[in-house]
């Protein structure tokens, strides 16, 4: 999990948190539903998620609830990585 | 000039024309034919009469994007009453203080937004007669609720009303820059006006396919839902959570061979991004509308490349005069052309005139404001008079022409170019946004002192917002706090890009906050 949760972390530390302290920023904040990523972060997450894990998210993955803390989006990148050949 | 109908109407002669044609669809959902939507819409007329609506009441609607909601939406104008579209993104003390304040007789409801919304309309002791679906879908949700009611007692059957030209068919809440939310009334004759020209400049045929990717509570929804049923095509639905996914959207566009598209620049954008449209079969798309901001030159240079084929127009106009210039883009954008395209010419339905701060008409070639007369513009803010002073400017003949506060120069071919505004209201993503509803919903955080709430331009998305604030204390809410106490008061496309700390937030020499250092700082 952490292997995962590191650099999406430190993606949305830079990119939409500047300035927070990165303590504040827990596994279960919730991201979308706590405002911190609109509807265009969310997108630019998704593409930073394939090219990092090297995934390929299909449109229905790329939904709030999967995407909406960053345990739930380490859960999500573990199965995909699981299911990929 | 046809004699007036209103605006049902165009549900009522397709259904009589076409009974088996399909009216909406719901991608992976289903649809209702216009025999099916027309028979749906009477029962919900029924239903409500029977609760107690009357011609000239206002009815809320607050469903997500579905069949039963154009199906509400119709019962309640065959009721005579207005409909009152509600945002299912907004937070509920939004949604209850419209419900409030322009006092709906009805609501009808989904069942997941009811027990958020009911204690907030207690507190401001409204208390509207219900119709209350479990879920919404292609219809069967508001049946349902329907059938059920019917159990107990049925409801008799009630005429389809003929409401007045002037009689109110919708009521549209935008941005308030008090930090309430405003409501914009709109005649049956505004929206038949505005269709009825669409119809003339479209030119759309029964076997188009319209998208429906705007939400109802939008007024680019009015085209999206009025201009199909008129010409007895087919509405496509997009819901809140597709309508914001590209790729999802690119494939949908495809499998569902839309003809004719109509969203803002920003989406239209994130498809030309990450809708990966060169790998899909598009060619049914002939064209695409966009409305609600401009759309810089490069990003519409990109889309066009991806998407050669149809034509392109880019329509103007504020929720209180729905679309009232338009211009179509030329089929091929110079490469050295930056500066946006014009916003156009006057729509045929609309007079306009540009004037200065005095409201004298200015000649061609002269920056002023933009004013609109005629029978699509707004009947008025809902309850606001001394508002509704302030935007009409009445001319010596006692026409009343809506000031837009857009700042335009109108070429000697009668094309506009968009200026600016002359007040505190932004669009972004298509949503209108006044920056003193943002500052309102901030200044309710206990630990905040001073706010001040500004807009900078930005080359990719149109604009950002930023906030100033000044803590009362040393213990400043972090970033991670204050967004999430925006999504709780403001929808979600107020909450601001980013927040600046200050100490204190400079003040002009008359003690005002100093807005011009604030922007060159954003």
């Amino acid at each position: 999990m952490q292997d995962v949760i590191a650099p999406v972390k430190e993606f949305i530390l830079t990119r939409y948190l500047v300035g927070e302290d990165p303590s504040l920023l827990t596994p279960t904040t919730p991201l979308i539903s706590g405002g911190i990523l609109d509807s265009l972060s969310t997108l630019e997450l998704v593409t930073f998620l394939e090219e990092r894990f090297d995934i390929q998210l299909e449109a229905h993955e790329a939904d709030r609830d999967r995407l909406d803390t960053l345990s739930a989006i380490a859960a999500l990148v573990e199965a995909k990585r699981r299911s990929t050949p | 000039m046809s004699a007036f109908r209103p605006l049902h109407t165009y549900l009522i002669d397709s259904a009589a024309r076409r009974p088996a044609a399909r009216a909406v669809d719901d991608p992976g959902v289903g649809g209702l034919t216009y025999g099916e939507l027309d028979r749906l819409s009477e029962r919900a007329r029924d239903r409500l009469v029977a609760l107690g609506v009357r011609p000239g009441d206002r009815v809320g609607v607050y469903l997500r994007k579905s069949v039963d909601a154009v199906a509400a939406i119709h019962g309640v104008l065959k009721a005579g009453a207005a409909y009152v579209p509600l945002d299912p993104g907004s937070p509920s003390w939004r949604a209850a203080f419209i419900l409030n304040d322009c006092a709906v007789r009805a609501l009808v409801v989904e069942r997941a937004f009811l027990d958020a919304l009911a204690p907030e309309l207690g507190k401001l002791g409204a208390d509207p007669r219900l119709l209350v679906l479990d879920d919404v879908g292609a219809g069967e949700g508001l049946a349902a609720a329907l059938d059920r009611l019917d159990r107990v007692e049925p409801a008799p059957p009630a005429p389809t009303a003929t409401p007045d030209p002037e009689a109110l068919a919708y009521v549209l809440y935008t941005s308030g820059s008090t930090g309430k939310p405003k409501g914009v009334m709109l005649s049956h004759r505004a929206a038949t006006s505005f269709v009825d020209w669409c119809s003339e400049t479209f030119e759309p045929v029964a076997t188009d396919r319209f998208s429906s990717h705007a939400p109802f509570h939008f007024d680019l929804s009015i085209l999206d839902i009025y201009l199909p049923l008129k010409h007895g095509a087919s509405l496509v639905l997009i819901g809140e959570e597709l309508g914001k996914n590209p790729l999802a959207l690119g494939e949908l566009i495809a499998a569902e061979r839309i003809t004719i598209w109509y969203s803002t620049p920003s989406i239209l954008n994130l498809l030309a991004q990450f809708g990966r449209l060169e790998e899909r079969e598009l060619g049914a798309l002939r064209t695409v509308l966009f409305a609600g901001e401009v759309f810089p030159v490069p990003q519409l240079r990109r889309l066009k490349a991806r998407l050669p084929h149809p034509r392109y127009f880019n329509l103007y106009g504020p929720t209180e005069t729905n679309v009232c210039t338009w211009y179509e883009i030329p089929p091929a954008i110079p490469d050295d052309r930056i500066e946006p395209f014009p916003i156009g010419a006057t729509c045929s339905h609309l007079r306009s005139m540009v004037v200065d701060e005095a409201g004298r008409k200015l000649p061609p070639g002269e920056e002023g404001e933009l004013v609109l007369s005629g029978p699509g513009i707004m009947s008025g803010y809902w309850n606001l008079p001394e508002r509704n002073a302030q935007a009409f400017l009445v001319d010596r003949d006692g026409v009343r022409w809506y000031r837009t506060g857009d700042l335009v120069v109108e070429g000697p071919d009668g094309i506009h170019q968009f200026h600016g505004r002359r007040d505190r209201m932004v669009k972004r993503r298509g949503y209108r946004i006044e920056l003193g509803e943002i500052e309102a919903g901030l200044a309710a955080h206990p630990e905040l002192r001073e706010v001040a709430v500004v807009a900078v331009p930005d080359p990719d998305a149109g604009v950002r917002i930023r906030a100033f604030l000044s803590p009362r204390s040393e213990r400043k809410p972090s970033l991670i706090e204050l967004k999430a106490f925006c999504t709780e008061r403001l929808p979600r496309y107020m909450v601001p890009d980013g927040f600046v700390y200050l100490d204190a937030l400079p003040r002009t020499s008359t003690d005002k906050i100093d807005y011009q250092t604030l922007k060159a700082a954003g």
